[in-house]
């Protein structure tokens, strides 16, 4: 067809929402494409212009507006617009306008609409912003369903058979080849429909049993059997396996049932390998139960600050399992609070008996249960009222030295903002951390929130929990009214914002700049933090975790319909995508940051990432809005 | 490659009493009907003149000693160049075709053995370009061309207006003063061959020496030599030759 000639098809089939189309449906667009060359600098499509088409980018670049004149995007070589108005009233919202010669394609209304009805992934990629965020956070959590592990991801060899006429020596020489510990025997045709199957060439195999090495002692060796015996006079009859999609869990519980170190593992009654004990206790290593319980019976800080790799190695696998933000934020915060909890055990073991009650107080991310690979340590005593400076306080220092020395040692490095339990500021009565919060709410400045709003997450890791929880009440009873408190807070909150999107390999600012890298946590996951905790004090909410404060929030009516599920999602996409690239910088032997480079996210990646930006964008607005400073409600 | 001798010069100060003498005078139908069929007028803008890229690919560059093998045109306008009316053909040259012109244009001589004389596909060619101006990149190989084969097979030819972009693209870097000063600095002459002059516009690289990819190219090229040097108001006669 001649159509091909023009390398149309070829050249929108690299680009999303294109790449996963027909060929039939790419042909369909590459026949009824027009074509128009826009010079630089001259407008492509003006506000409220009757549009007809989508826009294909062929070469050049074009950029984006609000009706305002804000940018809103910059788009290059395969990129899309105008697909909203196509999907609303024809009324071009966005104008657009060449920033170099560009050379477009016009795909006529009626194509799109082809395309929407009959191709669901490119529907969703065009529909704006919810439904994409919602796709992307749906298939992570599907993918959390394999969180249970299957045995047949330990298998690394395929297994070494035999028939059951080879001779013993031969069979001990094919395992020495093979480095195997043990070998699995077949005879032909077979009486037990358990382990028949059919070879390549049809000839039916039944498995009748397995031979270990400590078999060549105790069945051979010792028994003093020439090397000529065939194995299948030596097999034990007795044949223990399990199914290639059972759990790593049920297979080491069919060993310690049986007895038995090694396990044929079947698919579809044809043995596909042979896991060993070694093999679950080489992986059971790196789960996070195993560390956590590894955690409590170290008697050192030395022996905690060793099991620092033990934690990458962790998250790394949760990450390749499956596990979604939310499971990696609780996992990691587990391991946090564990090794503080043991580092105070042995504080104490070595200190003595605290001399008055206290409650060990941690903060930020660790609080919210939502800590990172890339972390620092944030945390604060809580003492009881009883306590007499001049009589306790040593023996609290000397605690919170110990406990945020090792947790240094551990890889969670020393607060910046010296918000540790040994600077004295923060190791008060709670009385005294009363009257803080207080007069956070009740004479609020936006330079004095802060340094204080990562108090405004708290929870209690060791001692007496209703320390905190008492401050969470406070808490809780107070921010819905203080308005100024509130304000404040948005006000700061508004300090950090996301980019507008990327452009080729570079990031692009709201004003246009362009950088090389993004910090996730900076432009991304802390805003959107900051946000949802502003709604969640206004509403009363004692939840820390972000997305139980959504939930709470969800509740209200404070924000629209709706908007705090698509919060939800925004925060559930950045923190993946902060979490994977993390795991790429681990893998790659680099030191893991927040930061991601363009050039490493992966189109689809972009396109959600850029609506994730946008609704935290949007919310920032509306945060704006609804929390102002008191003075400009009197229209000062 | 090919050796070229002087040929007649066409030029035509009055386009639109030509085409009125012609269209008195013709005797096919086919003809008639595309001389009759009104051009816009001279004074019209550019931007409303509905236009027509027209390339072939021949076995060579003299008229008379070679022939046409395939032709390509795209409808459009300043604003929009309307693939879904392309039209393409390949057609069987009077003369054979000789292994060099094929490893320029990639038409094999299977391809031609299947495909009909140009004299089946003239009406409709004709219909197409009727009315609408005709836009190629080197006016002397397709109006000697198509006015010889016409001729051949119809005994009278056709003439018309054309707009050209390899001329246009001369008058900006052939016959300015900062070009002539150039020449006598012994500089050599900027290209403008159709995928060098795209690319001073920025246009993408195509895979060149087809007839319908190089119509394309064409019409692309003229929108943006007329977005880059002209005004859409331009009026047509300004332009075409």
């Amino acid at each position: 067809m001649d159509v091909e000639l023009l390398e149309i098809r070829q050249h929108m089939g690299r680009f999303p929402p294109f790449d996963g189309l027909s060929d039939d449906l790419l042909d369909a667009i590459a026949e009824q494409v027009e074509v128009s060359y826009y010079k630089t600098g001259s407008n492509i499509l003006a506000l409220n212009d009757t549009l007809n088409d989508l826009c294909y980018i062929r070469s050049g670049a074009v950029e984006v507006y609000r009706s305002q004149g804000e940018l809103y995007n910059r788009l290059g070589e395969g990129d899309i617009f105008g697909h909203f108005s196509l999907l609303r009233n024809h009324k071009v919202r966005l104008p657009a306008k060449a920033i170099e010669d560009t050379l477009l394609y016009f795909i006529p209304n009626a194509v799109f609409q082809r395309l929407c009805e009959e191709d669901e992934n490119f529907a969703d990629f065009v529909e704006l912003e919810r439904p994409r965020l919602e796709t992307a956070a749906e298939q992570q959590k599907k993918s959390n369903d394999m969180m249970v592990t299957r045995i047949r991801k330990l298998l690394t060899l395929y297994p070494v058979m035999v028939e059951a006429t080879t001779s013993v020596q031969q069979a001990a020489q094919q395992m020495s080849k093979a480095q195997a510990s043990a070998l699995l025997v077949l005879k032909e045709g077979g009486d037990n429909p358990r382990f028949s199957f059919k070879d390549r060439e049809g000839k039916t195999w039944q498995m009748c049993g397995i031979l270990t090495d400590s078999d060549f002692r105790t069945r051979i060796v010792a028994e003093g059997l020439p090397p000529q015996t065939p194995v299948g006079d030596v097999v034990s009859s007795r044949l223990i396996t399990i199914q290639s999609d059972a759990s790593v869990y049920e297979a080491m519980l069919t060993m310690l049932r049986s007895n038995v170190h090694h396990l044929p593992v079947i698919y579809r009654q044809r043995p596909v390998g042979v896991v060993h004990l070694s093999d679950i206790i080489r992986y059971e290593t790196h789960s996070g139960l195993y560390l956590v319980s590894n955690i409590f019976n170290q008697s050192s800080a030395q022996g905690l600050a060793r099991l620092a790799s033990d934690v990458r190695a962790s998250f790394v696998r949760m990450v390749q399992e499956g596990a979604n933000s939310q499971m990696v934020g609780s996992a990691l915060s587990t391991i946090g609070r564990s090794f503080t909890r043991r580092l105070l055990e042995l504080a104490e073991a070595e200190l003595g008996p605290p001399p008055v009650p206290y409650c060990f107080m941690v903060n930020g991310s660790m609080a919210r249960n939502e800590q990172s690979i890339v972390t620092d340590q944030d945390n604060a005593l809580i003492l009881s009222d009883d306590f007499n400076p001049e009589q306790h306080d040593d023996y609290f220092y000397a605690l919170a030295k110990i406990v945020s020395d090792g947790l240094d040692a551990c890889g969670y490095t020393y607060c910046k903002g010296d918000v540790m339990a040994t600077n004295t500021q923060w190791r008060q009565p709670l009385s005294v951390w009363k009257r803080y919060f207080q007069d956070w709410m009740a004479n609020p400045t936006p330079e004095r929130l802060l340094h204080s709003s990562i108090f405004f997450d708290l929870d209690s890791c060791y001692g007496e929990d209703h320390f905190v929880e008492t401050l969470q009440d406070l808490i809780a009873h107070t921010a819905p009214k203080s308005p100024l408190f509130l304000a404040a807070m948005a006000r700061n909150a508004l300090n950090r914002t996301p980019p507008l999107g990327f452009f080729r390999t570079f990031v692009m600012e709201q004003d246009g700049k362009q950088n090389n890298s993004i910090n996730l946590k900076r432009r991304g996951t802390a805003p959107m933090v900051d946000l949802v905790r502003i709604h969640a004090l206004a509403c009363g909410s004692k939840a820390q975790n972000t997305v139980q404060r959504l939930n709470d929030i969800g509740k209200t009516q404070l924000l629209a319909n709706g908007m705090s599920e698509k919060l939800s999602y925004a925060f559930e996409f950045l923190c993946m995508s902060r979490v994977r690239h993390q795991m790429i910088d681990i893998q790659e032997d680099r030191l893991p940051d927040n930061n991601i480079e363009p050039e490493n996210v992966a189109d689809s990646e972009r396109h959600t990432l850029k609506d994730a930006f946008q609704v935290l964008s949007n919310a920032q607005k509306f945060l704006k809005f609804r929390y102002p400073m008191p003075a400009q409600r009197q229209g000062r | 490659m090919f050796g070229i001798r002087p040929r007649q010069k066409i030029t035509q100060a009055d386009w639109i009493g030509y085409m009125a003498q012609r269209a008195q005078r013709a005797n096919n139908p086919a003809i008639q009907q595309f001389f009759s069929t009104p051009l816009p007028d001279p004074e019209t803008p550019i931007a409303e003149v509905p236009m027509v890229s027209l390339d072939m690919e021949t076995t060579g560059l003299d008229e008379r000693r070679h022939a046409i093998v395939s032709i390509g045109l795209v409808p459009f306008t300043l604003n929009r160049i309307k693939l879904a009316e392309r039209r393409y053909w390949v057609v069987k040259p009077s003369r054979p075709l000789d292994e060099a012109s094929i490893a320029y244009h990639h038409i094999t001589h299977s391809e031609i053995a299947q495909a009909p004389d140009l004299d089946e596909i003239l009406d409709e060619l004709l219909a197409q370009l009727a009315g609408r101006l005709v836009v190629v990149h080197f006016r002397n190989i397709e109006r000697p061309f198509l006015n010889a084969a016409v001729k051949a097979r119809r005994g009278e030819g056709v003439l018309f207006p054309m707009i050209d972009t390899m001329s246009l693209e001369a008058r900006l870097h052939r016959q300015t003063l900062w070009a002539r000063f150039r020449r006598w600095l012994g500089r050599p002459p900027v290209s403008i061959r159709l995928h060098t002059s795209r690319s001073r516009y920025n246009l993408p690289g195509y895979q060149g020496h087809h007839a319908l990819v190089d119509a394309l190219a064409t019409a692309e090229l003229l929108q943006a030599q007329i977005a880059t040097h002209y005004r859409p108001e331009t009026p047509l006669k300004d332009i075409w030759c």
